[in-house]
């Protein structure tokens, strides 16, 4: 019981994470129609740039600042600089692009911090609490957990309440209507790559210190779980995005603690080779519009 | 030129790629008046509009609106400078509510307050759009889009509406009542209408400037009671 609590509530912790970053390529792909292979390095490349700001200034929170900030600069440059320029009648030149860009950042960050992994400090005590005899949270999962709903949250306002959400998601669902109707459509598409990447980058800071520490390919890994994560949602779907995030964290989280930890990579791709296999459109798959 | 014209082409050439559709038009609508331009199938009526809101641009020709000269200005622009597009298959969002949708045609505009009056106008005008806020675009009737398009334009207060086939697909009924609802914009508020039809018997009916376009070109640009009731020019330029 005790193991079964504790590897539940590191599965939630863990899939708060993919929970976040899944849905930062649900952003991008209602955007843009765009899979963003990229993100797992975007956001890596961000955390390398709070990595620089917490070693000078030793202040763990300007670092954790600046990685959202550079998040949200680096998902605007990679728009307008690269993906702006991509030819998107077939879906495959945005991939390979995007994949592209995973060998740039990830050489660019190789040559400048050198291949080792660098310990990256966790702003909160990673041992659990005991409450009753019983293990369970930790502070810096509460921490985790705390984050992400305020994003889940503040992402689910901006888009559902604000002028500027609003926007958005006409600008996805109906660019040319959109522009008719006087809204900046590029400007909305630049916005949403900045959000995602913006997303992308905090998860990035919450999820390296559970793991090896700070390497060019640390979130690799991580990405392949979120984006499992996205697709078992619908990648349509913010709110799917959530919940599969949570399904996968939870179960790699018992695969790991009940098969053991080499089983887990498999564990992901039989999840999402099901998914795509039973529910092609993941579990929550919005009703197909009436075209008229 | 005069004062009162609002818009204005002179020798518009577009089209996609190589072949232009529309081949040197020249157009005046006069400010307060409805204008319908009529014609077959693949004459150019609806590139005709596109090419005037910068959807697709212009190999050469000029577009003046109120004598402002629109080339170069980008599609997302026009909106401000007065001009309102409501496209062909009329353009709800089907993934947003009726009333996201109508504040979403007024969300570029500065005077938040009169915005805000505008929309309330707006579900006065349609009464059906008021009872069905919280909808979704593809839960509406035909008749209940075409109001919402249409709403939603007006949410901009534009000096200029271009309407592509608000006919397509509704009820006669329903198409005498838009019909009607345009004259009456005209008359109230000094509304100018350039309207594109297939119906040229209801769109010469509310109109004051009939245009006969075929094949690219302005065939003949006359007042549209003297098309509809001159038996030689009705048979000569519509054929019936």
């Amino acid at each position: 019981m005790d193991r079964f609590v504790f590897l539940t509530i590191d599965g939630l912790s863990r899939g708060a994470v993919y929970a976040a970053f899944a849905l930062a390529l649900v952003l991008i792909w209602r955007a843009a129609r765009v899979v963003n292979f990229a993100q797992g390095a975007m956001a890596v490349a961000a955390a390398y740039v709070a990595y620089t700001v917490s070693a000078q200034t030793g202040s763990y929170w300007l670092g954790f600042v600046v990685a959202i900030v550079a998040g949200l600069l680096l998902g605007a440059l990679v728009d307008r600089a690269v993906m702006r320029y991509v030819d998107h009648t077939s879906p495959l030149n945005p991939v390979i692009v995007a994949l592209g860009l995973v060998l740039l950042i990830q050489a660019v960050l190789g040559m400048v911090y050198g291949s080792e992994f660098r310990p990256a400090e966790a702003p909160f005590s990673r041992s659990a609490l005991t409450v009753g005899g019983l293990a369970v949270l930790s502070p810096y999962d509460l921490f985790v957990f705390a984050t992400i709903g305020v994003v889940v949250v503040g992402l689910a306002w901006i888009f559902a309440r604000t002028a500027v959400g609003l926007r958005m998601r006409a600008a996805a669902f109906a660019p040319e209507v959109s522009r008719l109707l006087g809204v900046n459509v590029g400007g909305m598409l630049t916005l949403g790559w900045a959000l995602a990447s913006g997303v992308g980058a905090l998860a990035a800071m919450l999820v390296i210190p559970t793991e090896l520490g700070l390497h060019p390919h640390a979130m690799d890994l991580v990405f392949v779980s979120a984006f499992t994560a996205a697709v078992v949602g619908g990648l349509d779907s913010p709110p799917g995005a959530v919940v599969g995030g949570l399904v996968v964290g939870l179960l790699l989280s018992y695969v790991s603690g009940y098969a053991g930890s080499d089983l887990t990579p498999l564990a992901v791709l039989v999840l999402l080779l099901a998914v795509l296999l039973v529910r092609p459109g993941g579990l929550f798959a919005p009703v197909a519009a009436r075209r008229v | 030129m005069s004062a009162q014209d609002l818009l204005v082409v002179r020798g518009l050439v577009a089209g996609y790629g190589a072949a232009p559709v529309l081949q040197a038009i020249d157009l005046t609508v006069p400010a307060g008046t409805i204008a319908a331009v009529v014609g077959a199938n693949g004459a150019g009526k609806t590139t005709l509009l596109r090419a005037l809101s910068g959807m697709i641009r212009p190999a050469a020709g000029q577009v003046l609106l109120a004598g402002e000269d629109l080339r170069g200005t980008p599609v997302e622009k026009l909106v401000r400078r007065g001009m309102a597009h409501v496209p062909e298959g009329r353009g709800v969002i089907n993934e947003l509510t009726v009333d996201e949708n109508l504040r979403l045609g007024g969300l570029w505009r500065r005077d938040r307050a009169d915005a805000g009056r505008a929309l309330t106008e707006v579900y006065e005008l349609f009464e059906p759009l008021a009872r069905r806020r919280r909808h979704l675009g593809h839960q509406l009737s035909g008749g209940e889009r075409q109001m919402l398009a249409l709403g939603r334009a007006l949410v901009a207060r534009p000096r200029l509406l271009l309407l592509d086939e608000p006919s397509l697909g509704l009820a006669p009924r329903v198409v005498a009542r838009t019909m009607a609802l345009l004259r009456q914009l005209r008359d109230r508020t000094g509304l100018t209408v350039l309207l594109v039809e297939q119906n040229v018997r209801s769109a010469l009916a509310v109109a004051d400037q009939g245009v006969v376009m075929a094949l690219g070109r302005v065939v003949i640009a006359a007042p549209a009671d003297k098309l509809r009731d001159d038996v030689e020019l009705r048979h000569a330029y519509l054929g019936f």
